[in-house]
């Protein structure tokens, strides 16, 4: 598929390949390559969430560092608004990167524990040129907005829970005025009570600014609760994307409808009288994954065909599917 | 799947539970005043966040808490006082009587060893007399009856060569390998991606239906408990909040706490986008710094100054065999009536 996108669209990815070299021997030598994102092709709407699911080692994350360039892709591109930022050298990067902006997983190990929230939260502000002359004011603002007491400025990291240090990793991304906010995993290393408070935060902060979110997560709940429209992954691949409730009713690909199916859902009734499709074996590696439609090996439709052919994403109810055995 | 022969002792009883580490803060207290019992064949689903004391819990049962807690209270397995019991005498108990599956099966199996002579181990340690062939033959059984396809070949390769949830089997199949009478699973599938969490639970109820183990789960995961449970405790900073059957305590939830963990869990099954999640105000105490009265009561939306301030509330009947620690219950059940 060719992700042409529309005016509206403030992220389009379009056939994206990242690889990362296999290294051996006596000298490091590379002596092979792993493609974690192989070919993905996705649009976001300014002001909507795409939510990006899938298990470890599926690409996911490969895919969120990639589009912030903090990993190079291979080919294909990425569009910001107007602007290809894939093909832009470091320096005219730089230019639009204030624009995208990455929140991290681990609130405990992304925030320099050196500095306080306010020189945290002062940085960005510094390195991109804005607010000069208000920047302790702005400072205050951003922790107002996150839902922290503006006078804890100068406090340090570790003064603050696990919940308080991602609104304050939320701050920091936003002290820029980004459009669009790359979110890998926000709420994975929190506790249930203290999620909800930051799911919030992002709904509320995406109604405010019109942002839009790239949300990758490994949580299907949580990404229900966001997302617009959701992308499954697999070994590199997105195998089935669409509108987040089409998708969620009424999986197609054999993947989602196992993944679906394997969650748990808190209510006993329901959960106990749930068709469960539990899948065999494990994903294979990403450095030598099979010939064709990757999830083959695990999957109960599988025929000589799939084997043979890379299934092409293919427009049926309303949403994108890679699957030869689907009607 | 309890039996039928009477109201017999149940299998585990603690009483009056409470684990303390001395720290700079002075006292944390991680385990307080807790009591409830494991009954025979069930499964009982011990949820809580992080902190909440479920850990220190299992842990103090199976007697391996770091030396510098201090416990008090009673724990009673098949009617024997577990705490007095010495280094020795707990070893002897421990993957036999009591065995223990952990969230992290990589550092619960010994990565120099074939997988096949450490299931080997586990049996020989507690059974020294058994013969090499009978060994290697209930090896090969138990790597089957946790789902361990090609048992014969594999029993020969080491923990590095078998996949995340390959060696949760395994751990899985060490720890029934005398099979135990209780069974403790600490976030067993935390670790685990939901395709193959799917699979261990599955492993699981198996390894539950063939052996009748009974079986203590500890985990987060309410939804892990909402398919896997029989009974419910639900525990806050080192108490109990909630204990019930399965279905009362998810349909019927008398505690504040419970009933604010799961409004505020995003549901897969429901079209709930821009829908506002519950909050459950604040955060949770640190065990050096417990409120007095009610551990709950500065995040609860019904508090009351008087009593949830005053007094630790002790758990009260709310239904059968369901029962909950809050003052303000009775009210709480008018006001939702």
């Amino acid at each position: 598929m060719t992700a042409t996108g529309t005016r509206s669209d403030a992220l389009v990815i379009d056939r994206l390949v990242t690889e990362y070299p296999i290294r051996g021997g006596l000298f490091s030598r590379r002596i092979g390559t792993v493609q974690a994102v192989s070919g993905v092709s996705l649009r976001i709407p300014a002001g909507q969430t795409f939510g990006l699911v899938g298990e470890t080692g599926c690409g996911k994350s490969t895919l969120g560092r990639t589009v912030v360039r903090l990993v190079d892709a291979q080919s294909g591109s990425v569009r910001l608004g107007d602007a290809e930022i894939s093909s832009l050298g470091k320096s005219a990067f730089r230019s639009v990167r204030r624009r995208i902006q990455l929140v991290f997983q681990d609130p405990y190990a992304s925030l320099n524990p050196r500095l306080s929230v306010g020189a945290i939260l002062a940085e960005p502000l510094i390195v991109h040129g804005l607010h000069t002359g208000r920047r302790q004011e702005r400072v205050r603002e951003l922790l107002e907005l996150v839902g922290l007491d503006p006078a804890h400025a100068s406090r340090f990291p570790l003064e603050f829970s696990g919940g308080q240090r991602q609104r304050i990793g939320i701050a920091r991304a936003l002290a820029v005025e980004p459009e669009v906010l790359v979110l890998d995993e926000p709420v994975s290393a929190l506790d249930v009570s203290v999620q909800a408070g930051i799911l919030n935060l992002l709904d509320d902060l995406q109604r405010e600014f019109g942002l839009t979110y790239l949300f990758i997560a490994h949580d299907l709940s949580v990404v229900r609760h966001l997302s617009h429209e959701v992308g499954v992954m697999y070994l590199g691949t997105i195998v089935e994307q669409g509108p987040v409730d089409e998708v969620y009713e009424n999986p197609l690909h054999p993947y989602t409808r196992a993944l679906l199916s394997a969650v748990p859902i808190a209510d006993p009734r329901i959960e106990r009288g749930r068709e469960r499709i539990v899948l065999r074996g494990d994903v294979p590696s990403p450095a030598n994954p099979p010939s064709g439609c990757r999830f083959r090996t695990r999957c109960w439709k599988a025929t000589d065909l799939c084997a043979a052919e890379t299934p092409q994403p293919r427009l049926l109810d309303n949403r994108l599917v890679a699957c030869h055995h689907t009607d | 799947m309890t039996h039928d022969d009477g109201p017999a002792e149940p299998l585990l009883v603690v009483d009056d539970l409470r684990v303390v580490f001395d720290t700079d803060r002075g006292p944390a207290v991680t385990v307080d005043g807790l009591s409830f019992e494991v009954r025979q064949g069930e499964t009982l689903g011990i949820v809580g966040e992080s902190g909440s004391g479920k850990s220190m819990t299992s842990l103090a049962i199976l007697g391996l808490l770091p030396p510098t807690a201090r416990v008090s209270g009673s724990i009673r397995f098949r009617g024997r006082e577990l705490l007095p019991l010495s280094d020795r005498e707990m070893r002897e108990l421990r993957g036999n009587e009591i065995s223990l599956v952990f969230q992290d099966a990589l550092a619960a199996l010994n990565p120099v060893m074939t997988v096949g002579d450490q299931l080997a181990e586990a049996v020989s340690v507690h059974h020294p007399k058994t013969s090499r062939d009978e060994l290697h033959r209930r090896s090969i059984e138990l790597l089957e009856l946790v789902g361990i396809p090609s048992a014969e070949t594999r029993i020969r390769q080491y923990p590095h060569e078998f996949s995340g949830g390959m060696r949760q089997r395994v751990d899985i199949a060490m720890a029934v390998a005398n099979d135990p009478a209780l069974l403790i699973a600490d976030e067993p599938t935390t670790a685990l991606d939901v395709t193959v969490q799917a699979q261990i639970l599955d492993v699981l109820r198996t390894v539950q239906d063939r052996t009748g183990t009974t079986v203590m789960l500890v985990t987060h995961d309410l939804g892990v408990v909402a398919g896997t449970a029989d009974r419910v405790l639900v525990m806050y900073a080192g108490n109990k909040v909630e204990e019930g059957p399965v279905e009362q305590t998810f349909y019927e939830t008398a505690h504040p706490y419970t009933r604010g963990l799961l409004a505020s869990l995003p549901r897969m099954d429901r079209r709930d986008r821009g829908e506002r999640l519950f909050q459950i105000a604040g955060q949770p105490p640190a065990a050096t710094a417990l409120p007095s009265g009610c551990r709950f009561a500065p995040r609860c939306p019904s508090f009351a100054a008087d009593p949830c301030a005053q007094s630790v509330p002790s758990p009260q009947t709310v239904g059968t065999d369901h029962v909950a620690a809050c003052h303000r219950v009775a009210n709480l059940r008018e006001e939702s009536a």
